[in-house]
């Protein structure tokens, strides 16, 4: 089954060709049904790849396809080919895994939309990208892939284009990630001029050659490109503006698969990252810090998606923290778990946003327990979850991420342990405030907040609106991922025995057990208090929550504002001078000028034709003059 | 004692130059004419008197045919002029700019 | 004695052209030029060009001159031309320059002797026989092709003279060329 490992991206391949030649005319569902057959058809192999990779053996678990050569110019040559190690088939399952139920929950969610069968399309495209990506035998392949999901991410961010704030949000999207990619690029052309290869095994292989140096450009570079694909600081911004896009797209992009790209790449070079120790600091504290700033603004956001979004932002930022304390297995775990729950709390949120006729404001929602039980079970797994409560999932990813910090740097440790308080804090603060506590839709206030809506309940919820369970195509998705997220903790050891032929060298734990299970007391402790003081705020209301929600929090310490007035407005400038001075006064001056000059010089040079024939005859007189005086100095 | 042929090539030196510059200065056409003429005498002087110096006759034989040929130039040249400037005595050759650029 | 010969026809030669380049009227200027032409003539004997001397007084003085004169009456005598206006600019001044220099690079290239191979080509001028025997001889053996076509020049210039000049009342030459 492995030589079958090309039709994992080759399978939505074909779904996005099909899908664009006669989509529109299979039109609303079946054009939904092919592309997630594709789907399912891609998690198959996978996962009979997945069991022939394990017939196989420590070390050899590695098995490469070569399909055909690509670019061979000069020194460089590359070729499209996977390479099937536990690592991409790890990673090869849960994007085929999720994404079946992704597809299979838009079929429902998209049910209506009269643009149908393009979404399917663009979710095909970006299957087949991410896949690429992952399977990818050569930085060069991976690129691709890479672009290819931004490019995608773009697309389905701004699927409902008519609305500017989703066109910009798009535009926004895909410039920042380009910020990464120029960082990735150069990476590359390092990583060949050093190695003379672009290809996964020979450059891995080889790492260990590398000079200091060298490896630390090599990895601060490929951060660059990790920073701007998965939404780390500084370049972060785009995330929380892609909630544009449907709720399907959030959950399948911007929670599961394309963010975690950085993270792969990052763990795919490990054997670079290990022999530059200040690369992988920074990155510790660069995904710390994230992880701290954004469960700030997560605190005070009232639009159910935005906090999921700042969320997503802040688990990333562990994963990059559990790379950057050495400990890889415990970044690819968490990307798993999260994969699960994350995905689970957006088509859940995307759930809850079609019951209540696409209201996103939790401030209206409220006691929608008993109008949408699947909805709000399956949700409370996915909050406990990423809350960090044993035995869910989350508590033992996040656990093993707390303790590599720990001893990696206190100080990072303290600030991820600060980070999972106000992580339960905002998770339990959105279940209370959606799934708990008074009907709030039914306010006078929701009415007025939606303006001219008020006539007809299309759009937005009030009165004597009631909300409805979700369909059968978009509960099934629900279930099966909060199985997942409960259970996926017993899928520790087995990764970390798993994914060893990947590492370079595989991460120990130094602490004894009573330290680790300090730890584990001290982070626990530190969920529950979080779910408690949420409940105290929100469910008892004990404490104003005008107090724990400032202005500055709820508009993300207005960061994009900094940012329009450090480089959007130069940017702007800028582009003013080149349109308006450059191009129109300089070149255009120049061009115009050497024009303006010949005919100048015409006109002074029309004057030597007078037309009597005596300034001719005279014209004459002088050249036989100076041929004359040519025969003198001749003679001389 | 026999004048030595470079004053004679003097002579016709300066009898070209006042030929040339009278036909640059001068406006009326057959004035211009015959300062052409005079140029023309001024090269057949110089044939003669290279023929002597050098001891050849063909120096006369193209003085001969410089003569005939401005004849026939005179001839061609005058009717021509007769054509253009017809009974109109104030022509002058500034009056034919049609070249003017 | 040749020197004054010399010097006196040099004198006409001289005199008669500035009178043809300084006269106003155009009838005094043929005048000047037929002093010209006598003196080029006798400075012509004075080289042993008999011939051409001959020649020169009857086609040039006789037959060239008369011409002018015919076409000067021709278009009007009474117009003299008004010397001191130059309408051109730079006319006068770039004249006497190119004038002078073209009389100062002869008199240079004088002073030099060019030697440019065989003497005698077309036979020697003197010794003995008559100026037009020798003449006469390389003429019609030697340059015989270019003395017909001279003759056949004749004619053309003939026939072009005759076209030119005719009136015509159906097309033909018209003046209207004067702007």
């Amino acid at each position: 089954m492995m030589h079958a490992v090309w039709l994992i991206p080759a399978l939505p391949l074909t779904g996005f060709l099909i899908l664009l030649a006669t989509g529109r005319r299979m039109g609303d569902p079946k054009a939904g049904y092919v592309a997630t057959a594709m789907m399912v058809g891609a998690f198959v192999v996978a996962v009979g790849v997945f069991f022939d990779l394990m017939g196989l053996h420590g070390e050899e678990r590695r098995f490469q396809q070569d399909l055909f050569s690509w670019i061979s110019v000069g020194g460089l040559d590359v070729h499209v080919g996977f390479l099937v190690d536990p690592l991409s088939v790890t990673m090869a399952l849960f994007v085929t895994g999720v994404g079946a139920l992704i597809h299979l929950y838009s079929v429902g969610y998209m049910h209506g939309d009269e643009r149908y069968p393009t979404f399917f399309v663009y979710l095909n495209l970006f299957a087949f990208s991410m896949l690429m990506l992952v399977l990818s035998d050569s930085f060069l392949l991976t690129f691709l892939g890479w672009e290819g999901v931004g490019a995608c991410s773009y697309f389905l961010i701004s699927f409902w284009f008519e609305r500017p704030s989703a066109a910009t949000a798009g535009k926004k999207a895909f410039v920042t990630n380009r910020v990464g990619d120029f960082g990735f690029m150069l990476a590359m052309f390092l990583i060949f001029a050093t190695f003379g290869s672009l290809n996964y095994v020979p450059v891995l292989e080889g790492a260990h050659e590398l000079t200091h140096v060298t490896a630390t450009a090599i990895a601060l570079l490929l951060f660059v490109g990790a920073v701007g694909k998965s939404a780390q600081l500084p370049l972060y911004v785009w995330l929380p503006d892609a909630m544009e896009g449907p709720t399907p797209v959030s959950a399948l992009i911007h929670a599961a698969t394309m963010v975690t790209a950085g993270v792969f790449l990052m763990v795919r070079v490990n054997p670079i990252l290990n022999l530059a120790p200040g690369a992988l600091t920074l990155i510790a504290t660069i995904g710390a810090l994230t992880a701290f700033f954004a469960a700030t603004i997560a605190c005070a956001q009232n639009d159910i998606k935005k906090v999921l979004a700042y969320s997503t932002v802040s688990q990333l930022g562990y994963m990059f923290l559990a790379v950057g304390s050495g400990a890889y297995v415990a970044a690819i775990f968490h990307m798993v778990t999260h994969a699960f729950f994350k995905a689970l709390l957006f088509l859940g949120a995307g759930s809850v946003i079609h019951g209540m006729h696409d209201e996103q404001d939790m401030k209206y929602m409220g006691a929608l327990r008993k109008w949408m039980p699947i909805t709000s079970g399956t949700f409370i797994v996915g909050w406990l979850a990423i809350a960090g409560v044993p035995p869910f999932s989350g508590f033992w990813s996040k656990d093993d991420i707390l303790l590599a910090a720990f001893e990696k740097n206190k100080a990072l440790w303290f600030i991820g342990l600060l980070t999972a308080l106000m992580t339960a804090y905002y998770m339990s603060r959105q279940v209370f405030l959606v799934f708990y506590g008074g009907e709030r839709w039914k306010k006078p206030e929701a009415a007025e907040a939606h303006g001219e809506d008020v006539a007809h309940d299309a759009h937005g919820a009030h009165g004597d609106f009631k909300p409805h369970e979700s369909p059968p195509t978009m509960a099934f998705p629900l279930v099966v991922l909060a199985g997942l997220a409960a259970v996926g903790g017993i899928l520790k050891s087995p990764l970390e025995r798993w994914l060893e032929p990947v590492l370079a060298h595989p991460h120990e734990f130094a602490s004894s057990s009573s330290t680790k299970l300090g730890l584990i007391v001290v982070t626990t402790v530190g969920a529950l208090s979080g779910i408690g003081l949420a409940y105290s705020i929100w469910l008892r209301n004990r404490v104003r929550a005008e107090t724990v929600e400032p202005e500055v929090l709820r508009h993300a310490w207005y960061v994009d504002a900094l940012y329009q007035k450090i480089v959007e407005a130069p940017g702007r400038a800028l582009a003013n001078f080149s349109a308006f001075v450059v191009d129109a006064k300089v070149i255009d001056g120049t061009v115009n000028g050497v024009g303006a000059l010949v005919r100048a010089g015409g006109t002074r040079l029309r004057t030597v034709q007078s037309g009597f024939v005596r300034n001719y005859a005279l014209a004459v007189a002088v050249g036989a003059v100076a041929i004359l005086a040519y025969a003198v100095a001749r003679s001389a | 004692m026999s004048v030595p042929g470079a004053w004679y090539l003097g002579l016709a030196a300066m009898l070209f130059g006042i030929g040339a510059i009278g036909l640059l200065i001068r406006r009326n056409v057959l004035i211009m004419f015959m300062c052409v003429e005079l140029m023309l005498n001024a090269v057949n002087l110089t044939f003669v008197t290279f023929a002597r110096m050098l001891n050849d006759i063909g120096g006369q034989v193209v003085v001969f045919f410089v003569l005939v040929v401005a004849a026939a130039e005179v001839v061609v040249g005058l009717a021509i002029i007769v054509s253009i400037f017809r009974r109109r005595a104030d022509a002058t050759a500034d009056d034919i700019s049609l070249l003017k650029g | 004695m040749d020197w004054v010969v010399f010097v006196a026809a040099g004198i006409a030669v001289l005199a008669g052209a500035l009178g043809v380049v300084l006269a106003t009227h155009p009838v005094h200027s043929a005048l000047m030029l037929v002093m010209t032409l006598f003196g080029v003539a006798v400075l012509f004997v004075a080289q042993q060009a008999h011939f051409l001397a001959a020649v020169q007084i009857i086609v040039y003085a006789g037959a060239i001159v008369v011409l002018f004169l015919f076409v000067i009456m021709l278009l009007g005598v009474d117009r003299s031309e008004n010397v001191r206006a130059e309408p051109l600019p730079f006319q006068r001044p770039i004249a006497y320059v190119a004038g002078a220099g073209v009389v100062a690079a002869v008199f240079l290239l004088a002073r030099t002797t060019w030697v440019s191979g065989a003497q005698s080509a077309a036979g020697p001028a003197d010794g003995p026989g008559s100026n037009i025997e020798k003449l006469a001889d390389s003429l019609f053996t030697r340059y015989l092709l270019a003395f017909e076509m001279t003759s056949v020049l004749l004619v053309i210039a003939v026939v072009g003279a005759v076209v030119l000049a005719r009136h015509s009342p159906t097309g033909g030459v018209r003046d209207s060329e004067a702007s």
